[in-house]
């Protein structure tokens, strides 16, 4: 399996770590049942079988943190971006 | 001892007699020729017993000539090289060569194990799981080894494999697995189109059965043909062809392995070469074309040496110009088998009879009979008679019901062909079953693969050339080239019927799985005992789960199943197939990652000076650290230890602390960022100051700790601890990039950059004034606990220099340029050869920050909080950070939480252990009395005792009580007095000194 990262192209698995759901959003601080969005965020997660979007981190290249959108029962990967954070804005290069 | 090529051909073969060579079997010496397998020289040398079987040790021989042979296996090669388990069939021929053939004891004809045939009764499917289950106790001492040395396979070498093994990626358009005529017309239509190709074949020749069956295409012998396409391929510049090569398995977007042998056909590499390398293949499309693997009739005695595969019959006699049998009987259900008659006829051997199991021959085929005088008869073989030397007489059952005999001492054995479906189904896959040729063909491939040719269920010659030549144009087109591919090369087309036969019954073992020695009845006792779903048979029978997987077994096995069930064999399915398609051995899995290559090492930037020491060394995750420097004289590590610190106490000692995790941090909002990371606030720190950190995971335990210093407004220097450097800058940078992208601040690892050095003792300072530049203020005031900046050291290097403690002592940790930290250990042993400088390692460090009470990795182990540590106050309650949430549940900050308290024994020269249970003084040890443990001990040198930290609960309000350490592990049970975690200097003078 290969991540197609928008920085440093098609690499292989083993240079990647997942993290898991991407669609989590950390609770805002202040916010109303806060307690309970936080064990929500920590502690919840969906078990799907399909479409997943998830976190990966190149670590073994540029460290940056992708969102992957893959499939979990084919692994077939649909796309790959930068988190917001990360410093670009365009899709992968195939 | 030494034999003769008595069964070697006169003529013919793909062998070159001008190149004979040396081998031994069974320490008899024998010659073969370049071109040969083991099994075909064995052939030639007339050698009928190759093996003794699994659990009956009956005597074995070849049966075929590929990778599929379940009886023909041997302990190649001797001493460190020596293989058990090596096919004969695939194991090319070499000078010098040897083998010892496996299973049996004294010897291969007299074999005492062979008294097992008598009770094989009690050897039957699910005897381990029937005979074995009571008394429990004597199965790992009696029942186990006697089984293990009573039924197995060859013997390991037992010594560390001498060779190398290399592991490497390729990339490619179209990966063609198989070289026979359809993965060659693959190759053809695929390079013609410009694809970028890579053909696989396990053989160290291309052609598949065009070797063995030969044939003609475009009207050329079809060799001829092979070796001009081979040509045409090999000026291709983007086709690459690898022979002995095994395409083994089928990974996730399109990536395939692939086992090299390199060097497996000669007796060792030559010097600095590997013996196999292991590919990763990427392919944009891939054609399987690995062809079929002909299957056997399961029949009374089927596993007498001298039953053999037509098809293997035919390789050895046409391929190696080596008779198997003078007189040979052919016993077929389809046309395919007839070819045997042909060849053998051809090389001057006499056919005894065709057995053909369908209602009629054709007419064609019987005036070969007449012509070449044998008979064939209509019906099946249901016995053989064998003699020392493998088959003597064949018995059938004609199809009117009378009975015949022919003296032959070979039987050709044609049950039809299996598609190798095996690559096909590695995604989970599963074939599906064509009546009309009575095969499995693959179904619901893996995407981006095409199969042709015979593994996809097309045997006649001329569609697998068609076929072939389709899937390799189709695949170029796919993966973007469509040049001109020209036309498919031509064979004549070819009838082809078989009436499905699976098996016969009658007297005697009838074997399904020749090399688990699973026989028909046995399939039978499975389904009466209710285990009818192909994997349950596979598991109780173990049909299939031998070195071959049962690739002549498997289909044979659940056909039978099926007849006893009344099911078809659609219905019956079968098992899962799994990567990899022929054995790898671990070394080529492993490739160089082995011995100290295991994993990859990292030496600190005075590891080499360190050596020169004669410092001992301790792994930390991937690191050496210099554990303690041993000096002449000392007699145990706790000497030397113990010496260290007492220098670091009175004058001075340095340590290589570079291993912590160092990142820079710079931005407009760095000290914002680092406020949501740290439970305490950095944003206020001054510039020019260290602050201690702590993190917690966002469940709110806590993380890791560190000292952060800030060195300008918009610049921090963070500092992590060993274990955690990768995990914590990962964390970071998801809290940098995901959660906090407003954020302006950046992330830069900066741990191999930087030679770090802890220098620690009240003569620090003086040292450090001798080696920092003059104009520097290293005073109290000048530099005080807590500072940090940049320095400028005699000579004009830039050093970065903290002033904070982990060992309680006044202290300073330096940082400089990587590449100067050698000559900084050498120059601080010289600048403080007058203080008594010493060297101290990691275990000095930890006896230090155990006596003053500082947590390290045994405390930040995952279950405690910022209060278990005593660190609670630090959690800022103006700001949002991670981990501040979930911290305040009520469980994290219940009052009776294990918390980190000092430890040391009444008993004063009793050594503690690390582990040992608290116990409230008086109860009984159990789960509900375990109170906490001790986490960290270590032998104090200041309080000449030993002492140690430990979580218990509500341990705060208990320093002075005495409990009871309770340590099963070892045996031991003492007491303890709880007391505050800091031994040494509770009031912090020294550090501030």
């Amino acid at each position: 399996m290969r991540i197609s990262c928008p920085f440093c192209g098609p690499r292989e698995l083993g240079e990647f770590t997942c993290l898991g759901d991407a669609a989590l959003r950390r609770p805002k601080p202040g916010m109303p049942d806060m307690e309970s969005a936080f064990l929500d965020y920590v502690y919840l997660r969906d078990n799907a079988a399909g479409a997943m979007s998830e976190h990966w981190y190149h670590g073994g290249g540029c460290r940056a943190w992708l969102k992957v959108s893959r499939n979990t029962l084919t692994h077939e990967i649909r796309s790959v971006e930068a988190a917001a954070g990360a410093g670009a804005r365009r899709g992968a290069p195939t | 001892m030494t034999a003769a090529q008595t069964n070697r051909l006169k003529t013919g073969g793909l062998i070159d007699r001008s190149k004979p060579l040396n081998f031994r079997f069974d320490n008899v010496q024998m010659t073969g020729f370049a071109g040969d397998t083991l099994a075909s020289a064995l052939v030639s040398n007339g050698v009928k017993l190759v093996g003794r079987s699994f659990k009956y040790h009956r005597p074995r021989g070849i049966m075929t000539a590929g990778p599929e042979e379940p009886n023909a296996m041997v302990e190649l090669r001797t001493g460190a090289r020596r293989e058990p388990n090596t096919k004969a069939t695939t194991a090319e021929l070499y000078e010098g060569l040897e083998a010892q053939s496996q299973n049996r004891w004294p010897s291969l004809r007299h074999d005492v194990m062979a008294v097992n045939s008598l009770f094989s009764p009690i050897f039957v499917a699910g005897f381990y799981y029937k005979t074995f289950m009571w008394p429990a106790r004597f199965w790992e001492k009696l029942y186990e080894p006697a089984i293990r040395r009573a039924a197995g396979l060859g013997r390991a070498a037992g010594e560390a494999d001498p060779d190398q093994y290399d592991k490497a990626w390729a990339h490619c358009d179209v990966l063609i697995a198989g070289g026979g005529p359809a993965g060659l017309s693959a190759a053809l239509a695929a390079g013609r189109a410009g694809a970028r190709v890579l053909l696989c074949e396990e053989d160290n020749l291309l052609g598949g059965r065009l070797l063995s069956d030969g044939g003609a295409i475009d009207d050329m012998p079809a060799l001829d043909w092979a070796a001009k396409a081979r040509a045409e391929l090999d000026a291709m510049p983007d086709v690459r062809i690898m022979t002995r090569t095994c395409v083994t398995g089928v990974f996730d977007g399109g990536t395939y392995s692939a086992l090299e042998k390199v060097n497996d056909h000669v007796a060792a590499p030559p010097p600095h070469h590997v013996r196999q390398r292991l590919w990763r293949i990427v392919a944009k499309r891939c054609i399987v074309a690995m062809g079929a693997v002909e299957r056997p009739i399961v029949f009374p005695g089927n596993d007498i040496p001298g039953v053999m595969m037509a098809s293997a019959m035919r390789s050895y006699i046409s391929r190696f110009a080596a008779a198997p049998a003078r007189k040979i009987a052919l016993f077929t259900n389809n046309d395919d088998g007839w070819k045997t008659v042909e060849l053998a006829l051809r090389a001057g051997l006499t056919i005894a009879a065709v057995v053909d199991a369908r209602d009629t021959s054709g007419e064609a085929q019987h005036a070969i009979a007449a012509r070449n005088g044998f008979a064939v008869l209509n019906g099946v073989v249901d016995e053989v008679i064998g003699g020392k030397d493998g088959v003597e007489k064949v018995r059938i059952a004609l199809a009117g019901g009378a009975r015949a005999e022919v003296e032959a001492d070979g039987v050709a054995v044609s049950g039809g062909w299996n598609p190798a479906v095996g690559l096909t189904s590695h995604h989970n896959g599963r074939p599906k079953w064509r009546e009309d040729i009575a095969a499995f063909v693959p179904d619901a491939c893996p995407a981006g693969m095409l199969v042709a040719g015979s593994a996809n269920g097309e045997f006649a010659l001329a569609s697998c050339l068609k076929t072939g030549f389709a899937a390799g144009k189709a695949a170029a087109a796919q993966s973007g080239h469509d040049g001109r591919a020209g036309s498919p090369p031509k064979a004549d087309e070819e009838a082809f019927s078989l009436k499905p036969l699976w098996h016969v019954a009658g007297k005697g073992k009838a074997f399904v799985d020749l090399q688990h020695d699973v026989t028909a009845s046995d399939v039978a006792l499975a389904q009466r005992e209710g285990f009818e779903s192909v994997e349950h048979l596979k598991r109780y029978t173990t049909l299939g789960m031998a070195t071959d997987q049962g690739k002549n077994s498997n289909v044979t096995g659940l056909a039978i199943m099926a007849e006893i069930t009344g099911r078809s064999i659609a219905e019956t399915g079968t098992t899962i197939y799994r990567p990899p398609h022929v054995p790898i051995a671990i070394g080529a899995l492993a490739g160089h990652h082995r011995d100290e290559n295991f994993h990859s090492t990292r030496l600190t930037p005075s590891h080499h000076w360190a050596k020169q020491q004669g410092a001992v060394f301790v792994d930390t995750g991937l690191w050496k650290r210099a554990q303690w420097y041993p000096k002449p004289g000392e007699k145990d590590w706790l000497q030397s230890v113990s010496r260290e610190v007492r220098a670091v106490r009175s004058g001075v000692g340095f340590c290589d602390v570079s291993t912590l995790g160092k990142i820079d941090v710079h931005g407009a909002d760095a000290g914002a960022f680092l406020d949501r990371v740290y439970i305490n606030t950095f944003s206020n720190l001054a510039i020019g100051k260290a602050r201690y950190g702590l993190m917690l995971r966002e469940d709110g335990l806590v993380y890791d700790d560190g000292t952060t210093s800030r060195l300008a407004d918009d610049h921090f220097f963070l500092t992590t601890t060993t274990a955690k450097a990768g995990l914590v800058m990962q964390h970071l940078e998801f809290c940098r990039q995901v959660l906090f992208p407003e954020l302006d601040v950046q992330l830069t690892s900066v741990t191999d950059q930087w030679a770090q050095f802890s220098i620690a003792g009240p003569k620090t300072r003086e040292l450090l004034q001798k080696i920092a530049d003059p104009s520097e203020d290293l005073s109290n005031e000048g530099f005080p606990f807590m500072a940090a900046r940049a320095v400028q050291l005699g000579g004009g290097l830039r050093a970065r220099l903290f002033r904070i403690s982990f060992s309680g002592e006044m202290a300073f940790e330096i940082s400089v340029p990587a590449r100067y930290g050698e000559a900084m250990a050498s120059n601080l042993m010289l600048a403080g050869r007058e203080f008594g400088i010493t060297p101290y390692g990691t275990e000095a460090l930890g006896v230090m920050r155990i006596e003053k009470g500082h947590v390290a990795g045994p405390e930040l182990n995952g279950t405690t909080t910022a209060g278990d540590l005593g660190l609670g106050k630090m959690m800022s309650t103006k700001k949002d950070f991670i981990g501040r949430v979930m911290a305040g549940r009520e469980a994290l900050a219940a009052p009776d939480r294990q918390v980190v308290v000092g430890v040391k024994a009444l008993d004063k020269i009793r050594r503690l252990r690390s582990g040992a249970h608290i116990i409230p003084k008086g109860r009984t040890p159990s789960p509900e009395t375990d109170q906490g443990y001790v986490t960290s001990v270590c032998f104090s040198p200041m309080l000449e005792q030993w002492i140690g930290l430990a979580l218990v609960e509500r341990g705060r309000e208990r320093w002075g009580e005495t409990v009871f350490a309770h340590d099963p592990l070892r045996g031991e049970d003492y007491d303890l007095e709880i007391c505050s975690p800091v031994f040494y200097d509770p009031e912090g003078v020294r550090q501030r000194g």
